[in-house]
């Protein structure tokens, strides 16, 4: 399953250099200003890889319409726990990202690029630095470090700390292609989708077509954890099945009771569907998932879903903002009310609280955390009916007592 | 041109009276928190809009012209993927 277009040319834990990344990719081509790129984004298809998938042309198009001066933000958050891919990337491949981001601030009139980058990727920043230090004829440039925390890649948040305020989200519209970084309007994207633009930049957008369904046009990254024999990131044409990638990560260390697509935010797929997915947005609607950023959790047999919910939605609401009431309520009183059923205390109506809740909530707040949290939610009541129910008539179970996969102190479970 | 109601999630802290004085269009959450009707509101309860806006002690409660959407996290995808001014 060789799908290596971002990590072509990667050896083992090496970052390409200049001279390596030109050999594998061959020189940029002139960064220009003009429809050029982003008519040839949207043509390929290219949607963006931080978990919204928006498509990057509009994005693309929205920056360029706006008055001067532009800005351009690398957001490379990376605040899904269990992701590690937009590390891996910029450590491995920073000449490509950076790339992206000069051809997308060419192609937006943007006179400034802000990558930045989770505290803890010291491998990223540094790799970054070293490669920015290798390049000539760039726009300024500049890289800093966010704190390690689920909304730091809420570019509503991001923005606001990056302008000196507190990393809490705000209320939108305008948005950041209007409004962003010291009020210039600022095209916000993830690395991966930079990366993929700076290879449409060189071989257009048949060549992006050439790999991935035409639905969901590319390769994606990947980061699959949980029960695993070898966790990691992986490159795949989007459309590959979910098994082979399970497989290509050294295969299930144990029976698995289901997978979660998408991270926290994400999609829960039960066991006899595994064989049977394919990771792309298309095939992935089916059960109500989409690829978002890529996170792939195996869960064993051995793991209590009912834990795995609790203790996720707890770590969700420490992660509020605290600044819209629905969410700061109502994400606590979800995780208690999982506990209760884990614990087998909660009132006969607890399933009936936790559906009118998780309806309450949605939709209620300045960003999309309490939504993405009920989603989850919603796929593990469905898929783990059965264990929930047997929880909340007789208690906890065997595996109750066991560390969760999820929920995990942050970078723990994955290797970045 | 047709009103909407709009709610500033984060200026918001959850008095309640807007619920108290229109009934009608807003309703409280678990704990307290206004839950308001989608779509425009009728030209007959108009006034009892503005009333419960104008209450609002936070001024978190607006009459606006267009239905504007919060953004989202991390985001998901758009239900209008295709406007900019729906993005993230």
């Amino acid at each position: 399953m060789s799908a290596r277009r971002l990590l072509a040319g990667v050896r083992g834990d090496a970052p390409l250099s200049l001279a390596g990344h030109e050999a594998v990719h061959g020189p940029a081509p002139a960064p220009g200003p003009g429809p050029g790129l982003i008519e040839a984004a949207q043509l390929a298809g290219l949607r963006g890889r931080g978990g919204a998938a928006f498509p990057t042309a509009v994005k693309l198009r929205g920056v360029a319409s706006q008055r001067s001066p532009r800005s351009v933000l690398v957001n490379g958050a990376e605040g899904e726990p269990l992701s590690g891919k937009d590390r891996v990337l910029m450590r491995l491949a920073p000449h490509l990202v950076l790339d992206g981001a000069m051809a997308a601030a060419a192609a937006v009139g943007a006179r400034e690029v802000v990558v930045a980058v989770r505290a803890d990727g010291a491998g990223a920043v540094e790799s970054l630095r070293r490669a920015l230090a290798e390049r000539a004829g760039d726009p300024a440039s500049t890289i800093v470090t966010v704190p390690v925390a689920y909304l730091a890649g809420e570019e509503s948040a991001l923005i606001r700390h990056l302008d000196g305020g507190p990393l809490k989200p705000v209320v939108v519209p305008p948005l950041p292609f209007e409004r962003g970084l010291r009020r210039r309007p600022t095209l916000v994207q993830n690395p991966e989708t930079l990366a993929h633009l700076a290879l449409i930049a060189r071989h257009g957008p048949e060549w992006f077509r050439g790999l991935g369904t035409p639905a969901h046009s590319g390769t994606a990254l990947v980061t699959v954890a949980g029960e695993v024999a070898r966790p990691g990131v992986q490159e795949v044409a989007c459309g590959t099945p979910l098994d082979a990638v399970i497989a290509a990560a050294g295969g299930a260390t144990q029976a698995l009771r289901a997978v979660l697509i998408g991270g926290y935010h994400g999609t829960w797929i039960p066991a006899r569907a595994i064989g049977a997915v394919t990771l792309d947005d298309e095939g992935l609607s089916a059960y109500g998932a989409t690829l978002a950023a890529g996170v792939v959790v195996a869960l064993g047999e051995s793991a209590c879903p009912v834990q795995e919910l609790a203790q996720t939605m707890w770590w969700l609401a420490e992660q509020s903002a605290r600044q819209c009431g629905p969410c700061s309520h109502g994400l606590p009183a979800l995780a208690a009310m999982l506990a209760a059923i884990a614990s087998g205390t909660a009132p006969p109506d607890a399933g009936d609280r936790l559906v009118l809740w998780g309806k309450q909530v949605t939709g209620r707040g300045a960003c999309r955390l309490p939504d993405g949290a009920v989603r989850f939610l919603a796929s593990g009541l469905r898929v783990f009916a059965a264990e929930l129910d047997e929880h909340a008539r007789r208690g906890p179970c065997r595996a109750c007592p066991k560390p969760t996969v999820l929920a995990a102190p942050a970078g723990r479970r994955v290797a970045a | 041109m047709s009103r909407h109601l709009r709610v500033d999630p984060i200026a918001c802290t959850g008095h309640g009276l807007c619920a108290e004085l229109f009934p009608e269009w807003i309703e409280l959450d678990e704990w307290g928190y206004p839950i308001i009707e989608h779509g425009p509101i009728p030209e007959e309860l108009l006034a009892h809009a503005r009333r419960a806006a104008d209450a609002c002690p936070k001024l978190a409660l607006t009459v606006s012209a267009a239905d504007q959407r919060a953004g989202s996290l991390n985001g998901r995808r758009s239900s209008k993927a295709a406007d900019p001014s729906r993005a993230r």
